[in-house]
């Protein structure tokens, strides 16, 4: 009754690679720092897919394990995040990357 | 008839993602974005992997895109964006992100895996009780320490985002 | 023993560094008598030595640290006392004592006074390795060691940028010198694979070494002792030297530094006793010089300058003697010219002294009846330097022509030559300052008086020793060369068994100094000339004075091209180089400054790094790395 017997481990690899693809492409494409905000969520997903169907294909505890550590740090991450973000409305009035550009070499 | 199951999640998984970069809205950005959590957590079940869904429910679903909902109404930046970027930067978006695809995918199918045969043993490994033993004994350490980076985050949040008091 | 010869070496060295660094507070007095003192001790330790050597006749090597090891050549700090070494050793510390002596009256004045002594010292000090030294090395080390003292010396009064230039040109000259020294100790250290005196003298015996690298090795030696003793064509810098005060003058330009490539040249005679032809060239080049520099005395009216000139020409005819092998009677002259030179050098300071500072003969004069000490010790002197029975000068100087006569008619003839105008012109200077009438202003005529004691007594001594130092060594019954028979190869002859023609010889010689002492009598004291004054000299009188042009040949052919050189360099190629190596710098920034663009500040960029960058790594990882 095992997913791995019926779909295969490809399967997953590339749905995890495609994730993790789209995930890039929006960091890359957007202004919006709430957006990108976003974009790195996914990016995390995905990698905590392939790391449960790895554990699974092992049959080893290590990678759910894994996920929950990377959960916990991508909830700190986006507090902080948020919080400087904040900090940079009150700031500049609108949260558009491409104005911060303060720190020319 | 679990391919079938695997296959539809999958689509709605991708899909949300693609709509959620490209969407106008921040708000229905955020919208897609819960749904492919969902989604995510219905593959999870998928593995059998109960705990993880459940968690993974509460946290993402729960907390933090309720942070981010918070965060986008705070700024209110449900009209459209104002601009986007400049055409060549769009398109070096897409071949940047076409080229991570193509080698990423090429790199991970190619890869020898360990054991080319998958054994599928029956034993329990993931349950609460394995995960919890796992957990407390040899990520002992781990665990302790993402309790100290929670904390040092909270009170990082709390103090970047305060207001300046007026002299 | 070994106490002895610790205290022979270090003495003058630890005279010299308490008067380097606390010489300012000890105070004139103290710190004159301290430097005395060291090169006391240090003579009484030569005594007991030369009574050792000249007891037993065994020479023997005192070994004090091993210094460095190339290869096969092994370098000690090891010091040879045999009979050449310890009787050198003997007249340097001696006559150095007499000199600290006078010295400590003579600069009394000069508040640098400390530092006087203990550059005089130093030079002991390094006068002492010089000659004491057992391999070509540590000889090497003294003579550079006494050639920067002989530089610290002359420059003294730096004060004055002429006596700085004086110091600075015999500095150069004796490095053209060193450079040829330097060449044959290689020479000799790469054949040999030694430096140690005897071994390779041992060696020598036996190896078959080609004739021709010898003659080079022992011809780079000879120009090196050329430099140091002021041999043409390196002798311009002595009569400059005289810039220096007058006991370095005595010390270091008469009795012992300029002695040094006479000693060295001794040293070696095994290595020059198998180059008959170098040894001519040296006896050729010693005449020459003789002639010359006599010539050139006979005109000069700086009363330390006709000294300069005679002390020239003097190691001349010791260099003479050295090229027609006679080695013993060169250092008998070396002896007897110690004595007399440095007493004239001596007197003539005492009377400088009494004059404030005068050094021009043609404002002397008269000078016999107020200096009456001065005045005796210089005479015998002077007529020790002319030859006359039974001066010390007679004796050796005698020894030098005969052997030349038996070896080389020519070479006799112009070193009688020479004989007979250092006669003349020594008698010049003498009637010149001590008789007829006094042609200085009235104010130094007030202040005439003899010199105070510590200035005369070394004066007496040394004139004592130029009387009767020719017992050392006279014809028939030669105590020096019995002492020094067992370093000289040929069979040392007893100084010349007296036949007829040694009797003939010497009356020729005698004649012909009486025959100088005449001619300058008649002209000076009869008629009473004095020398004219310089802007009015001509033709012969005006070449003679001018020294030959030599120094102006010597700046037109070398000093002025090396100037136009280092003149070309500074205007262009110290600009190049220095362009270049800015320009390097300019490169830097200019590069720097393209490189600061990859940092604009935009996050957008820096994402796009980061996913490149990410790219980059897996293809390398995974596909790169994997195929196989």
């Amino acid at each position: 009754m095992n997913i791995l017997e019926h779909v295969g481990i490809g399967n997953y690899i590339t749905l995890s690679a495609l994730l993790f693809c789209i995930g890039a492409f929006g960091l890359l494409y957007r202004r919006n720092a709430i957006i990108m905000f976003m974009s790195i969520e996914i990016m995390l997903n995905a990698v905590n897919l392939l790391l449960v169907a790895f554990s699974s294909y092992h049959e080893d505890p290590s990678g759910q394990v894994f996920v929950f550590f990377t959960m916990a740090v991508a909830a700190a991450e986006v507090a902080v995040g948020l919080a400087i973000l904040v900090s940079v409305f009150r700031n500049i009035g609108n949260i558009d990357i491409d104005n911060l550009k303060n720190l020319k070499g | 008839m679990l391919e079938i199951v695997f296959y539809i999640l999958s689509a709605v998984t991708l899909g949300t993602a693609f709509l959620t970069v490209f969407s106008k809205n921040a708000i229905h950005s955020a919208i897609y974005l819960v749904i492919c959590f969902f989604s995510l957590a219905g593959h999870y079940l998928l593995f059998n992997a109960q705990f993880l869904a459940i968690v993974h429910i509460i946290v993402y679903a729960g907390a933090i895109m309720v942070l981010l909902l918070f965060t986008l109404m705070l700024m209110n930046l449900d009209k459209e964006d104002e601009s986007s970027k400049p055409l060549y930067a769009k398109l070096a978006a897409v071949f940047s992100a076409g080229i991570l695809g193509l080698v990423l995918i090429a790199a991970l199918r190619k890869a020898q895996p360990e054991n080319i045969e998958y054994v599928n043993s029956g034993i329990d490994y993931q349950s609460i009780k394995v995960l919890g033993n796992v957990l407390l004994n040899e990520y002992q350490v781990p665990f302790e320490f993402a309790s100290v980076l929670l904390l040092v985050s909270m009170i990082g949040a709390v103090l970047i985002s305060k207001k300046e008091e007026k002299i | 023993m070994n106490t002895t010869i610790l205290l022979l070496l270090f003495a003058p060295l630890v005279g010299f560094l308490i008067n380097t660094c606390f010489g300012k507070s000890l105070g004139k007095t103290i710190s004159g008598v301290l430097g005395t003192t060291a090169i006391v001790v240090s003579f009484l330790c030569a005594i007991c030595l030369f009574s050792q050597i000249n007891a037993n006749g065994k020479s023997f090597t005192f070994h004090l640290a091993d210094w460095f090891s190339i290869g096969n050549i092994k370098i000690n700090f090891s010091f040879l006392f045999d009979q050449l070494s310890v009787l050198w050793l003997l007249f340097v510390t001696g006559i150095g004592s007499l000199i600290h002596l006078y010295s400590i009256s003579y600069m009394h004045e000069d508040e640098n006074m400390h530092k006087f002594f203990s550059y005089l010292n130093l030079f002991v000090f390094f006068m002492i390795a010089l000659v004491a030294g057992s391999n070509l090395l540590i000889m090497f080390i003294g003579w550079e060691g006494v050639g920067l003292c002989s530089y610290l010396l002359i420059g003294f009064w730096y004060k004055n940028q002429d006596y700085n230039d004086a110091a600075k040109k015999a500095f150069i000259m004796n490095r053209i010198g060193d450079l040829g020294f330097l060449i044959g100790i290689f020479i000799l250290g790469f054949h040999f694979q030694t430096l140690e005196f005897l071994e390779i003298k041992a060696l020598l015996g036996k190896d078959v070494i080609t004739p021709s690298l010898l003659a080079i090795a022992a011809l780079c030696l000879f120009i090196g002792a050329c430099g140091k003793s002021a041999q043409l064509p390196l002798a311009t810098w002595l009569p400059d030297a005289m810039a220096g005060p007058t006991p370095v003058s005595a010390l270091i330009h008469a009795a012992t530094m300029v002695t040094a490539g006479i000693f060295m040249i001794t040293r070696m005679n095994f290595l020059f006793d198998l180059t008959p032809e170098i040894q001519n060239v040296i006896a050729i080049v010693g005449a020459i010089t003789a002639i010359v520099a006599a010539s050139i005395g006979l005109v000069q009216n700086d009363i330390k300058k006709v000294l300069a000139y005679s002390t020239v020409s003097q190691l001349g005819l010791m260099f003479l003697a050295l090229g027609l092998g006679a080695y013993e009677v060169a250092v008998f002259h070396v002896i007897t010219h110690a004595f007399f030179k440095a007493c004239l050098f001596l007197g003539s300071g005492s009377v400088i002294h009494a004059l404030h500072g005068e050094q021009d003969m043609r404002n002397m004069g008269g000078l016999r009846k107020v200096m009456p000490i001065t005045f005796w010790t210089m005479m015998i002197s002077t007529l020790a330097i002319s030859g006359i029975f039974p001066f010390s000068g007679f004796w050796s100087k005698d020894e030098i022509l005969m052997t030349a006569f038996h070896s080389n008619i020519p070479l006799w003839v112009v070193g009688s030559i020479a004989s007979i105008m250092t006669a003349f012109y020594m008698f010049r200077l003498m009637y010149l300052t001590f008789f007829n009438d006094f042609r200085g202003t009235e104010e130094q005529k007030h202040h005439l008086h003899e010199s105070p004691a510590l200035i005369t007594i070394p004066l007496v001594i040394l004139a004592t020793l130029a009387a009767i130092g020719g017992a050392i060594s006279l014809p028939g019954h030669s105590w020096l060369n019995h002492y020094l028979a067992p370093l000289f190869a040929h069979k040392s002859h007893e100084a010349h068994t007296l036949g007829t023609t040694e009797y003939t010889l010497m009356a020729v010689a005698t004649i012909g100094a009486l025959l100088g002492i005449a001619i300058a009598y008649s002209k000076y004291l009869k008629k009473k000339e004095i020398p004219i004054a310089d802007s009015e000299v001509q033709g012969l009188h005006k070449v003679l004075s001018s020294k030959y042009y030599l120094d102006e040949i010597y700046m037109v052919t070398i000093v002025k091209p090396i100037y136009m050189i280092s003149s070309f360099a500074k205007k262009y190629v110290e600009k190049f180089i220095s362009k270049a190596v800015i320009g390097i710098g300019g490169a830097t920034y200019a590069l720097s400054i393209k490189g600061k663009k990859i940092q604009n500040g935009n996050i957008g960029v820096y994402l796009f790094a980061f996913i490149f960058g990410m790219v980059g790594f897996l293809v390398y990882v995974f596909i790169i790395r994997d195929v196989k």
